[in-house]
Parts: structure tokens; C-alpha cells; sequence
């Protein structure tokens, strides 16, 4: 019952910011000594000015390269006759991001999501300034292994049934889904982004806990429907519907605790969808009820796959001590997919004690699960993705060689439609950026078109990162990618290497 | 059903302006005059309310901008920046970070406790106490329903002596004493500030908040004053200069009475055991490498509270200092190992700076927390320590009005114990109690590095 789903990756297409500038790193100021000889239009290759009446405008300068540019022939700075032009950091680029998603990180996000290129600006878009886990991992790029590369492109394919069963096998063409974000938690327009972007790389979104909009019915081959505490939004024919359905056991951003929806974003279509009041708060009790053993679990998986009995069942679990005693009991209950949610996940609320202490982060919990499912001899018929705290294409690398199959994303998707992560998507009106909100005008700063497009593009870009990675390891797919702890260093454990390389 | 513990919160506004992370910057000249300005759809409505505030000479716009950069990017002519405040980066120091402190604030003026959108956007990990995470329990835990069921968690500890096993005779009659022994109905007790302006205001406004929450205040013999006797209750006397240096008819009715550590301390703890054998004794004892060992010793000599303190910064005495939560662990097994640990009440305190600080630390084998300089921030001070140097405070602290400084601290005690609602109900834990010493439901850094990330490198 194999179900081959034809694929072309979708076209990129620009897609700049819906705002009227984009927020650079550097500022350029033209000084009066101009006298708009027009020399640093026709010099820059990336179009960062376009010409003026009195001296001409730096109107992209969130593509210029910075000081680095000095070296370059085509430097205006080094090259203006007169030394009008003057480059300086930008302040409001210092007070955007943070540790784990600092503005270069931004900014770099943006640019993939306009052009779905690598960002050439000189930005780093491989790693954050957070101190450990992702941002001491380096990959290891030996040379005999750069030699051997072939010349077929190495393939990204996505398994998500391996359990052997009669159950249908859905290969993805891209080795990653995108992650629960409910309607209410989330503007319908941010919704349908991502679902569309889903669609076109043929791979699925989820819907969180936040019930399954008349909307989404076009891309329901698409749709994860997500089963949480609260059950809000779930009915049977939501459940039929869909390829995959996902038990959220736990949010990484969260765990241990229920959804959050603060009361202000309780629209009266949110309290519709959610069969529940305006205006008051839903925090969805922790955890499952009917769920209080290892046999109940089980139980609520036969329950899912005798309504469905096409559907493959995901769980979605966060990341204690016991996270791999947890695993393998999700395989004897009869999962497809596990999930791994990563205590630094995305959220759309959560109080902020619980998103840095509890549970630990991703680059602990996977190969600590991917170990004890070889040991136990079932890490073949488990596909394990990991979420919570996956920035970059060079995280999902890391992540993957540390065991997971696949890589579930959210915040990255809430970048590419221009989030900056200023934390405020929590209360009143929702985000002013209109995408976690529901209040009607926000909602309607941002088209789906253009939205979908921005995810497309963000995904272009890493797909080429991640085929790039794969060539200079000497690897064939991303599936010979998994577990390879021997293409990953440390950078607080580095020992004196016998083969030389590349560490990036 | 026993009645629930709940502390009630009001908010209450802060006398000063509180210092902001960054702030909007925005020219005159050059402007447009667009018919449509920016300014005028900022949802956040900065620009509507902007004017100066006459009480304290700032511009109003600055603290209710929350950084959406919709004004910085919509700006035709690029007029609107935003830039960090150089004051907000200066504030405390590398462990009184200004994010702790703003929280701090944010908990004392509102009662709430910290939620926003987005995930975790600080370090991986660091120092001390960020170098461990909590548990959580996934599937099997009866203990509670989300939000919902968070009352049904008990936050209570006991400060006194126990018996390892009670005594009976032939007849069943119960041999062993009953030993004295004090409840406080959450894990945390207010202690004497390593550094503050002039005590007299202060330690009414901590008493009083004591009193509101139901714990204790450590005074010291040299602070007292008698118009502090109205809060007797929730004295925790810091004796310094002997039992027989102090009003004795006070001694009699004390709860809990502090001695420090010495050859002194058994003599100490005889005397006041014969003036008021209902008062429970703590010692305290500088925390250092010779901890575990003194803690057993003193456990076998039959003390009953061991009160640890370390610096300002979580660190113990010495030339290589471990953090607080490491010695207390090695403290906590070592009389585990020798099977005295459930006889004495260990409290620890110094560096805790926020509510996952008084988790954590009873989990590493703390039965309570004692708490300092948060307590001070509530009252809005911004860990300038300029009051050490007898240098004028900024904020004023000296000059607040005890029920309004205490309703403030009792906001931010409010929103600690919500918290640790939070990390139990997660881990599953009902009891404060239970907490303590669970260390297996937790995971620490270097266990972690040691089993992942060192085998880094090689073939699995």
C-alpha cells in the first residue's frame, strides 16, 4: 500500500517585506559631499541603492555586506570619489533577538524567506549565540569525504511509516513537517501559509489544538489533526479526514502544563471553533485524563486508528529524564511517529519559568531516545522527529546526525512571515505584526499568497543547505545522515582531530 | 476540606519609573507630514499617550512601546529607531542580570507571574543554578489537572526536629517527646539584607509581609527595635551576642530563634531550650566545603534547623567556591548516607533569585529557601548597591510605606508560589515536602554533557 506522491518543489518567487523598509544591520548615510556621480548604483551587484534626484538611496541596505564589503572591487565605500558614504550599525538592529535567535538569525530568516537563497550578507545564519547544545555543535566536513561526493543530488526523502503494518506509507519528499499551531493561537492567514507552503513541499502542517477550520478542507492530505488535553476542535469527521493524527501528550515551550489561550484572543470564532466562551481563557488541563498508564495510551491509539483506519498515529511527547522509556512505550502502543518536543520550543504563551527549566532541550533528549531504540532493536520502525529549538538548516543537520529522522518546525515559519520574536503574542490584541493574532485588522496585514511564498522560499533555501551538507559529507540521502555521531564535534570536547577537516 | 492556601495580590504601581530595555528614538526633522503617520496605528497606542509625565520628568512613550518595529519599518523618510537603554544594561551585574531584576519588578507590581509568546530565548545553559532543568511526568501522574487543579498542591514545610522513629513502651504509650516544631505554609523565609539604606522603615515593611503570607523574618539582635514586637510571630531572631543578651521575656515567646555556628552553639541551644523549650533553634552556618560534615555532626548533637548561607551570588565560602546548589546536594546525601537527613530541616539561602532558583534548590536537598535581595528589588531597588557605600538610595527604599512596600512583596511572594505550582504540577509532586531531595527528577548539565555530548566524534 504504497501511496507515491508525485513531486515538484515549488517555484521561488521574491517575496520582500510587506513593510516599506526592511530592517538592516547596517545603516548607510550619504553625506552632502555627494554629488551623485550615480558610481556606488552601478558598482554594488546586490542593488542595495537605487538612484535619487539630490544623491542616491540606500533603499535595500539590508543587503549590504558591511564593513566586510572593504575588500571587495566593488566596494562603494572604498570607492566613492568623494567619501560621502558612510556605513554604520544600525541601533534597532541590537535591540531585535536574543540568545537563541539573535538578529542575525533574523535577518538572515528574512532574506532566505525573500529570495530562498543562502543568505550572502555575511550574516551568520548557521548558528545562534545561546553557548551550548546547537550553538557548540559543529558539523565535521572531513576532506576525504568531500572528495568522494557524487554526482547524483543526494536525496532528502522522509519516511513516516516503517512500523511494517497495512497501514498506508507516506514518504515526504522533504525530511521535515510543520508543527501544531492552533486557530486562535494564530491568525486564519498565518494558518493557511503555512498549510499551502506545506502542500506545495508536499510534506503535511498540523493544526494544534484549536479545532480543524472549514478552510483547511482543500489541503486535508496535508493536515496533521492534533488531539490534545483540552480536545478542543476535535469531532470524529475532523479525525477521518486526514492522512496523520497526532496525540499531543506535551509541549516542549510547556511541559507538563496545558495549553494556554489568554482570554483577550478568545474571538467569538475562536470560542466557536473551540465550543467554548468569549473572552475567557482556556487553559487545557494536563494531562490526559483518559490517559493515566501506558495501557490507557494504548488505548487511545486503537481508539484513533479504528475511526481512521487509513491515518498513521503520531505522538507528540516533550523531553523528561525518562524521555526514552517513554519512547518505547509510544512504539508498543502502536505509533507510527514520535515526536520529540524540546524544552525550548515555540509557544504562543507559556509562563516563562516553564519554557526554561523544564525538561531538556532536543540536543539531549534524541540521541538519548535514538540510543535506546537500537539498543531495544525498534529504532527501524519508529520514525522520530524532533522539534523545539530548531532555528536553522544546520540545527536539522545536527539534529538528524544525532538521531532523529526528521524535523518538525514552527517558529521558523513565524520569522519567515516577519515575527522578531518580541514575546507579545500572549495578550490583548495578539501580535501587532499580524500573525498570532485573531483580531480582524491585524489578521489582514499580511496576504496568504504572500505568506505562503515567504515559507516556501525560507524552505528553498534550507533544502539547498541541507543538500549542500549532505554532498560534502559523501552522503547519498538524509536518511544516511541519521545517528551519525561521528560527523559531529563538540566544540568543549574538541580532541586533537587525526583527519583534518572543516568544522562549521 | 482543610481551607486552601492562597495569597491574595492587588497590584501595586511603582513609586518610580521603572527603567525599560530599550527605547523609541524618533527625529522631527525631515519629516512628511504623511497623512497617514505611523505614529497614529501603533497598536500599542505609544504615540497617542505621549507626553511627559510632570511627577517624574520621562517621556511616557518609551515603557508601553513593545518593540513590533511597525513604526521603524513604515517611516517613509527611516525617522523612527529604537536603541537599547545604556541605564537598563548597567543594572545589577552578571548575576542580578537586568532581565531578573525587570521580572522581579513586573512580579511585585502586578501579583502575576511572568507568561509571554515565543519560545525560550536565553542561554542553553550557565552557572549554578541554570546548570540543571526540572522534570516533568508525561502520561501517569494523578496528581492534578492543569491550572485547574493547582490548589490541591501543598506548598507547606516544617522547620524543628524530627524523630527518625518514635519510641513506645510494653503498653503502647508513646515514649519518645513530642518536639517542638513550626510550619510555614510556604517554602521560603525572609533574611537579613546583605546590604540595604536604613533598616527601620524596611524591616517593618518585610515583618508586615511575613505576617500577610504566614513565615518568618530573620532580625537581627542588632536591628531590633521595640516597635517590631507586633509582629512577634514571624520574628526569627538572629542572636548574635548569647542568650543572656537579650530581653528574656521576648526569648519566651520567640518561634524561632537563630544562633551562629561555633563551639558555642550546644551551650546556646541548652539555655534557650530551658527559656522557652517551645521555640525551635537554627544555626547558621557559612556554607563551605566542610558543610556536609558539620551538617552530620550537628544533626547527631541533636540541633534542629541548619540554616546555610552563601553569598550574594550563590557561592560558598573559599578559594574555589562551588555554587550553592552543589554543596547543598553534597550536604543533603551526606546525611542521607548517614541516616540523619529527615531528623534536622536543612534552609539554604543567598543567590536565589527567582522562583526556579527556590525549586531547584529544594530539589538538590533544601527543605526551604531563605531569600534576600528580591525582596529589596520588590521595593523597586535596582541592585546598585550604592546604599554599601552609604551613597543616597535611587529609588528611596528607606522612605517606604510598610503597607504598601509589603503588599508589594507579598505580590512577588504570590508569584513565586504560583510558580513552584508550576514546576511541581509538572513534575507531579504534591508536596512540598516531596521535593525536597527528589534530584532524580531532575537533570543536571553535567550528567547530560558527560552521557551526550562527550561521545561526540564517534561511530555509534
Amino acid at each position: 500500500m504504497s501511496e507515491v506522491i508525485p513531486f515538484n518543489p515549488p517555484e521561488v518567487r521574491p517575496a520582500p517585506t510587506r513593510f516599506r523598509h526592511a530592517l538592516s544591520k547596517f545603516r548607510i548615510v550619504i553625506g552632502k559631499e555627494c554629488d551623485n556621480c550615480g558610481l556606488c548604483v552601478s558598482l554594488c551587484p546586490h542593488g542595495v541603492y537605487q538612484p535619487g534626484a539630490k544623491r542616491p538611496k540606500p533603499v535595500k541596505d539590508y543587503l549590504c555586506l558591511g564593513p566586510a564589503c572593504r575588500k571587495n572591487n566593488f566596494s562603494c565605500l572604498v570607492r566613492c570619489p568623494k567619501e560621502a558614504i558612510h556605513l554604520n550599525p544600525n541601533p534597532s538592529f541590537e535591540v531585535m533577538g536574543d540568545s537563541r535567535w539573535t538578529a542575525d538569525l533574523l535577518a538572515s530568516t528574512w532574506t532566505m524567506a525573500e529570495t530562498g537563497e543562502v543568505p550572502f550578507q555575511g550574516l551568520n545564519y548557521k548558528t545562534g549565540d545561546s553557548g551550548g547544545g546547537f550553538d557548540k555543535i559543529r558539523l565535521f566536513f572531513s576532506k576525504d569525504n568531500t572528495k568522494k561526493g557524487s554526482k547524483k543530488e543526494p536525496s532528502l526523502t522522509l519516511e513516516l511509516n516503517r512500523s511494517g503494518d497495512e497501514r498506508p506509507r507516506i514518504s515526504l519528499p522533504v525530511p521535515f513537517y510543520l508543527g501544531g499551531m492552533s486557530f486562535g493561537s494564530v491568525s486564519i492567514n498565518a494558518i493557511l501559509s503555512r498549510v499551502r507552503a506545506a502542500a506545495a513541499w508536499g510534506t503535511f502542517c498540523c493544526t494544534g489544538e484549536g479545532g480543524y477550520p472549514d478552510e483547511l478542507m482543500p489541503y486535508d492530505d496535508h493536515i496533521i489533526t492534533q488531539v490534545a488535553t483540552g480536545l478542543f476542535g476535535v469531532r470524529e469527521e475532523t479525525i477521518q479526514r486526514v492522512r496523520i493524527v497526532e496525540f499531543k501528550y506535551a509541549q516542549g515551550a510547556k511541559p507538563g502544563l496545558g495549553g494556554h489561550l489568554l482570554g483577550d484572543k478568545v474571538t467569538p470564532e475562536v470560542a466557536r471553533m473551540r465550543e467554548a466562551v468569549v473572552g475567557s481563557s482556556l487553559f487545557s488541563p494536563f494531562p490526559f485524563h483518559s490517559v493515566y498508564s501506558v495501557e490507557d495510551h494504548k488505548k487511545h491509539l486503537d481508539w484513533i486508528k479504528e475511526i481512521n483506519p487509513r491515518a498513521l498515529v503520531a505522538v507528540k511527547v516533550s523531553t523528561p529524564t525518562d524521555v526514552d522509556m517513554v519512547a518505547v512505550g509510544s512504539y508498543f502502543a502502536g505509533a507510527h511517529i514520535l515526536q520529540l518536543d524540546g524544552s525550548y520550543g515555540g509557544t504562543g504563551a507559556a509562563p516563562d519559568i516553564a519554557k526554561k527549566n523544564i525538561a531538556m532541550p532536543i540536543e539531549y533528549a534524541v540521541p538519548k531516545v535514538h540510543k535506546f531504540l537500537s539498543e531495544e532493536g525498534i529504532r527501524d520502525k519508529l520514525t522520530l522527529i524532533a522539534s523545539g529549538g530548531i532555528r536553522t538548516a544546520y540545527d536539522a543537520a545536527k539534529i538528524i546526525a544525532l538521531g532523529a529522522d526528521g524535523v518538525c518546525l514552527g517558529t521558523t515559519d513565524m520569522v519567515a512571515l516577519e515575527c522578531l520574536r518580541c514575546h507579545n503574542c500572549e495578550s490583548g490584541r495578539g501580535c501587532a505584526r499580524g500573525i498570532a493574532t485573531t483580531d480582524p485588522e491585524l489578521t489582514n496585514l499580511m496576504t496568504q499568497d504572500w505568506g505562503t511564498q515567504r515559507i516556501i522560499n525560507v524552505y528553498a533555501s534550507w533544502m539547498k543547505q541541507l543538500r549542500s551538507i549532505l554532498e560534502r559529507l559523501g552522503l547519498a540521502s538524509i536518511r544516511e545522515l541519521v545517528g551519525r555521531w561521528d560527523v559531529l564535534r563538540h566544540l568543549d570536547y574538541l580532541q586533537d582531530e587525526q583527519n583534518e577537516g572543516e568544522l562549521e | 476540606m482543610p481551607t486552601k492556601y492562597h495569597i491574595h495580590t492587588a497590584a501595586v504601581p511603582n513609586r518610580y519609573a521603572t527603567v525599560i530595555r530599550s527605547g523609541v528614538i524618533a527625529w522631527e526633522e525631515g519629516c512628511l507630514k504623511c497623512p497617514r503617520c505611523v505614529k497614529k496605528e501603533c497598536v500599542y497606542g505609544v504615540y497617542d499617550k505621549r507626553g511627559l509625565d510632570s511627577r517624574l520628568m520621562v517621556d511616557s512613550l518609551d515603557s508601553l512601546c513593545k518593540d513590533c518595529f511597525r513604526c521603524v519599518q513604515n517611516c517613509p523618510n527611516r525617522l523612527i529607531h529604537k536603541a537599547l537603554n545604556p541605564e537598563y544594561k548597567n543594572l545589577g551585574d552578571e548575576y542580578w542580570t537586568p532581565e531578573i531584576i525587570s521580572k522581579l519588578w513586573f512580579q511585585a507590581e502586578t501579583g502575576r507571574i511572568p507568561v509571554s509568546g515565543a519560545g525560550y530565548g536565553g542561554r542553553f545553559s550557565g552557572q549554578g543554578f541554570d546548570a540543571m532543568w526540572t522534570d516533568m511526568s508525561e502520561i501517569v501522574r494523578p496528581t492534578r489537572d492543569g491550572i485547574h487543579g493547582r490548589e490541591y498542591i501543598n506548598t507547606q514545610v516544617d522547620l524543628g526536629r524530627k524523630h527518625q522513629a518514635l519510641e513506645f513502651d510494653n503498653r503502647g504509650n508513646l515514649l519518645s517527646p513530642i518536639l517542638p516544631l513550626k510550619e510555614i505554609p510556604l517554602p521560603i523565609i525572609f533574611d537579613i539584607l546583605p546590604w540595604s539604606p536604613p533598616l527601620d522603615r524596611i524591616n517593618h515593611t518585610l515583618l508586615r509581609a511575613a505576617r500577610s503570607i504566614g513565615t518568618y523574618t530573620v532580625i537581627s539582635q542588632k536591628d531590633w527595635d521595640p516597635s517590631l514586637k507586633a509582629y512577634l510571630n514571624h520574628v526569627m531572631l538572629y542572636l548574635t551576642d548569647g542568650p543572656d543578651s537579650f530581653e528574656e521575656a521576648l526569648l519566651k515567646k520567640l518561634n524561632l530563634i537563630e544562633i551562629p555556628d561555633g563551639p558555642q552553639v550546644l551551650d546556646q541551644q541548652k539555655r534557650l531550650k530551658e527559656l522557652n523549650p517551645e521555640a525551635v533553634i537554627v544555626v547558621r552556618i557559612p556554607l563551605n566545603a566542610q558543610s556536609p560534615e558539620r551538617a552530620l555532626e550537628l544533626a547527631q548533637s541533636g540541633l534542629e534547623v541548619l540554616h546555610f548561607t552563601a553569598d550574594e551570588y550563590g557561592r560558598e565560602q573559599g578559594e574555589t567556591p562551588l555554587a550553592i546548589k552543589d554543596r547543598i546536594k553534597e550536604t543533603h546525601l551526606y546525611l542521607v548516607r548517614y541516616g540523619f537527613r529527615d531528623q534536622v530541616t536543612i534552609l539554604a539561602g543567598g543567590g536565589v533569585a527567582m522562583a526556579e532558583h527556590m525549586a531547584k534548590l529544594i530539589i538538590c536537598g533544601a527543605d526551604a529557601v531563605t531569600v534576600d535581595i528580591p525582596l529589596l528589588t520588590a521595593l523597586e531597588c535596582r541592585v546598585c548597591r550604592r546604599c554599601a557605600e552609604g551613597i543616597p538610595c535611587p529609588v528611596n527604599i528607606s522612605q517606604i510605606y510598610p503597607p504598601r512596600g509589603a503588599a508589594r512583596i507579598r505580590n512577588l511572594m504570590a508569584g513565586w508560589h504560583s510558580q513552584l505550582l508550576e514546576v511541581m504540577g509538572a513534575m507531579g509532586i504534591r508536596e512540598a515536602r516531596r521535593l525536597r531531595g527528589e534530584m532524580g527528577r531532575a537533570m543536571f548539565f553535567e550528567d547530560l554533557e558527560r552521557e551526550i555530548f562527550l561521545p561526540l566524534g564517534k561511530r555509534i
